[in-house]
């Protein structure tokens, strides 16, 4: 068991180096799979480790190597094996093998394509690394790994400068909440004197000894990390810009797997939070606030993956909203079936720009339908499934953080229904667009139109099954203990990790919140399907609008905006300053003293570098008539 | 008698024809004068009982390195109006660095301990069986060490000579 | 301690001493390189001079080592030093060192 947890993360590392050193020397498709091999085998083991947690083995620490000992700092790299890291395991390295096999079709023709898969497979061994590591220091070599790896993959088309602008900014955002993912592990080592998570929160929970304002200020601190990370108001707008990577890298990095680390984060740390009620408030705030905002602008996106993108954006704000709530585990289970329609959806999306010749409006597309019959049917139930109509993946999860809102708050609890609403709403306005009506794209790319091959349809058809049976494993008590069947599983399963809501919400009122869910899901699906099938009507071009809100909205609340004025203006104000006065005048100044020094002092003495051999001589002589006098 | 006759004869040979190959304005005086003071320089060594270093001194120096200087003058094709004249404030100088040097120099001998040194005459000493006992056992390594500094140098030799081929 | 009849360590270390003197001033006196490679050669030798004179006052053939090694050295140097020289007047066209000052910055 120790040896199968220490082999998950060397498999992708091993396919990593293996593409990257002879990948010139094979052929594409046995580079695809090698990529795609690590992975499955990586799965495979996880699998393994995954029934021995099922069977009720206790928590263990892997340990690897020692890393660093130095005073009271010991850190290993080590891998802790629990429910929460297992179930973590399974998904990243089952939906990352599916994304592999599909990213073998669709990158196919790309001239990168060794180094395209050579970055996946480093990004799933960081990715592993994260969620195995048994400590923060562990977790942050996880957690600046994946980062670079998306740094890399979003300007994977470097010729183009607009890649390599979204690769600088998701860079740098990330670097703003990793600044505080470092101060919070520095602020808990000197209180608690530990960074192991073993010590921290399990055993003994010395980590919520620390006193509350410290506790708060850790918590708050962490969550800037994951904030950066999961693209949380204001570090969200790296997100929406890194869709300019390959679409399998969306569905894989800024979908499923990295944006979900900082729910992990918070999730491994749930003691922490669960100890301080500010912090928590603020987590509930912030997701809230991020899932509204995602939505909204997720109304008017005209780009098939802008609109996915802010999906992606809201979706993870409602599960920092059941993080904030206290229901940790409802959190992990919504990050299961994202991670599984989620990533639907992006691959459906890319199965489409790869049908349509690389076009993402959706207001050049239209009637697929009839072209591409497996995307279409997949990217339904994707849709579907994101919507929350009962019985896909989608419903039991949000569902649950639907009921953790009516129970904790009901400004939450209205707000998270608004949410629903809006994402039923925009993602069947993104079905209908692209899939119904006319086409609306030029004649060469109707032409072209055809559906993707079998590499590119079977992830498809695969996540399209797991987003429909996914919800099955955290099944509400109502329906659930009725039907006899295991209910809120997850939630059992986890249990020993993850504090749980205390409470067990009354049947009646489940079923009750379920139909009002549904109810408005259903509505905004009919508004949607009026509007943009039965009438007709498409997407504004970016001229024609003319309401404010619906700008507003469009320009994405002008953030972008908001932050080039109010931080990048006056930081070049002030480089500019410092450019002009302290770097040509103050440093300039000395440095061209010293050189001035030197070069004089030097003039000085090269006069006695005559170049007269004789005077060297009579030097010599003069020398060894003043050694001799002096014996 | 004869000897000590023969040592102030062979001293001032050897000086006389050292300042000639100085102030000969014809550098091949200079080397037929350099010969004479070496050859004066190989009595002295037969003075001194060492014939084979006598032998040898002659062989190398007058025979080898002093017709390679000439060789050298012949074929650079050297002449009195090469040289262009000293001023005499440098002449000034080399003789009085000359006179300043020598003057220390014999000082540091006039207080020297030599003359205490107790004397320890060999019947056999200076010959060229007890040089070369003493070379071929004592001083093995660097005699073979010295063979391999002629190749370099003979190699260094042929190659610093050889016509370079620009281009 | 006399060497000969008459002649003592002193006479030999003074011829000695003239002799290097006499090269160090040639050196200065002289431009031709190979006049001034002349009388390193003969500063050498007055070394050789003194060396065989302290040998005959030893008993020891051990400076006679020194002086054959020291005629080997001077030997190689001389093959190397007139190639250089051979070297400077093809592509100088002089062997006066007051010309040959490029190395001077």
């Amino acid at each position: 068991m120790e040896k199968l947890v220490t082999l998950i993360p060397l498999f992708p590392l091993a396919g990593f180096l293996c593409i990257i050193f002879f990948g010139k020397t094979l052929s594409k498709s046995l580079i695809g799979g090698i990529a795609s091999g690590a992975i499955l085998l990586s799965f495979i083991a996880s699998i393994l480790v995954f029934t021995t947690q099922i069977h009720g083995a206790q928590p263990t620490v892997v340990k690897a190597f020692d890393w660093i000992h130095a005073g009271g700092l010991d850190i290993d790299i080590s891998f802790l094996v629990d429910p929460l890291s297992s179930i973590y395991l399974l998904f990243i390295t089952g939906v990352g093998f599916l994304i592999h096999m599909y990213s073998t079709g669709y990158m196919h023709e790309d001239e990168g394509f060794n180094r395209f898969m050579a970055y996946l497979n480093l990004f799933v061994f960081f990715m592993l690394i994260l969620v195995l590591g048994s400590s923060f220091v562990t977790m942050f070599i996880g957690w600046e790994g994946v980062g670079v790896c998306s740094f890399m993959l979003i300007g994977f088309w470097y010729k183009d400068m607009k890649n390599n602008d979204a690769a600088k900014k998701a860079f740098v955002i990330n670097r703003i909440g990793d600044l505080g993912l470092i101060l919070g592990m520095c602020l808990i080592f000197s209180n608690a004197g530990s960074l192991n998570f073993s010590e921290l929160f399990i055993e003994g929970s010395s980590g919520l000894s620390m006193p509350r304002d410290i506790a708060t200020t850790a918590a708050i601190l962490l969550f800037i990390g994951a904030m950066g990370k999961s693209a949380q108001i204001p570090l969200h707008t790296w997100l929406p810009d890194a869709m300019a990577g390959p679409t399998p890298v969306s569905a894989l990095i800024h979908a499923a797997t990295m944006v979900t680390a900082g729910i992990y984060m918070v999730a491994r740390c749930n003691g922490l939070f669960a100890s301080s009620a500010a912090a928590s408030e603020i987590v509930a705030w912030t997701g809230m606030l991020t899932a509204l905002m995602g939505a909204t602008i997720a109304l008017t996106q005209n780009d098939i993956k802008k609109v996915l993108a802010y999906s992606t954006v809201s979706q993870l704000g409602l599960m920092f909203l059941a993080l904030g709530l206290g229901a940790y585990s409802t959190a992990v289970f919504h990050v299961i079936t994202h991670a599984f329609f989620k990533a639907l959806l992006f691959l459906g999306s890319g199965s489409v720009i790869h049908g349509m010749g690389g076009e993402q409006d959706i207001r050049r597309m239209g009637g697929l339908k009839s072209h591409m019959r497996i995307t279409h049917l997949t990217f339904l139930i994707g849709t579907i499934a994101i919507s929350g109509i009962f019985p896909f993946a989608g419903f039991f999860s949000k569902d649950q953080i639907v009921a953790v809102a009516f129970e904790e708050n009901k400004v939450f609890f209205i707000l998270s229904l608004i949410v629903s609403a809006c994402t039923a709403f925009y993602m069947f306005r993104l079905y209908f667009l692209t899939f119904h009506g006319k086409f609306r794209g030029t004649h060469e790319q109707e032409h072209h139109l055809h559906e993707s091959p079998k590499s590119m349809t079977i992830p498809l058809v695969v996540l399209a099954v797991l987003s429909i049976v996914g919800g099955f494993i955290g099944l509400p008590h109502a329906i659930g203990h009725d039907m006899g069947m295991h209910w809120h599983w997850l939630d059992h399963y986890l249990a020993d990790t993850l504090l749980m809501p205390t409470s067990l919400m009354h049947s009646g009122t489940e079923i009750a919140l379920m139909l009002v869910a549904t109810i408005v899901a259903v509505g905004a699906i009919y508004f949607a399907w009026n509007i943009y099938k039965k009438k007709g009507q498409l997407a504004l071009e970016d001229k024609a609008i003319t309401s404010s809100t619906h700008r507003l909205l469009a320009a994405k609340y002008f953030i972008d905006e908001l932050y080039t004025a109010v931080i990048q203006k006056p930081l070049d104000a002030l480089s500019h300053f410092f450019n002009s006065v302290f770097e040509h005048k103050i440093i300039d100044g000395l440095i061209q003293s010293i050189q001035w020094s030197v070069t004089s002092t030097g003039d000085l003495l090269r006069k006695a570098h005559t170049g007269k051999l004789y005077m060297y001589i009579l030097i010599t002589v003069f020398g060894l008539i003043l050694l001799l006098t002096q014996l | 008698m004869l000897t000590e006759y023969a040592f102030w004869f062979l001293t001032f040979v050897a000086i006389f024809s050292a300042i000639g190959m100085i102030l000969s304005k014809n550098p091949v005086y200079s080397v037929l004068s350099l010969i004479v003071t070496f050859f004066a320089i190989a009595g002295h060594y037969f003075l001194l009982n060492a014939q084979f270093l006598a032998a040898v001194h002659i062989i190398v120096y007058a025979g080898a390195i002093m017709v390679l200087f000439l060789y050298v003058i012949m074929m650079l094709n050297q002449n009195e109006a090469d040289e262009e004249k000293r001023s005499n404030w440098s002449k000034l100088l080399a003789a009085a660095s000359f006179g300043i040097l020598l003057i220390v120099i014999s000082a540091a001998i006039g207080h020297g301990h030599a003359k205490e040194v107790a004397i320890t005459q060999q019947a056999a000493f200076g010959t060229t069986e007890t040089l070369g006992i003493s070379l071929y056992k004592e001083f093995l390594v660097p005699f073979e060490i010295s063979s391999v500094l002629f190749l370099a140098a003979m190699v260094g030799a042929v190659y610093l000579s050889k016509k370079e081929q620009y281009n | 301690m006399e060497l000969l009849p008459h002649i003592t360590i002193d006479h030999y270390l003074y011829f000695s001493t003239v002799l290097f003197c006499l090269g160090v001033a040639g050196i200065m006196y002289r431009r031709n390189a190979i006049i001034m490679f002349m009388c390193v050669e003969l500063m050498l030798n007055a070394v050789n001079v003194a060396l065989v004179a302290f040998s005959k006052m030893y008993g020891q053939t051990d400076a006679q080592v020194f002086v054959f090694f020291i005629m080997v050295v001077a030997a190689a140097e001389v093959a190397v030093g007139l190639a250089i020289l051979m070297m400077l007047y093809r592509n100088m066209h002089t062997t006066d060192t007051d010309v040959l000052d490029k190395l001077k910055f």
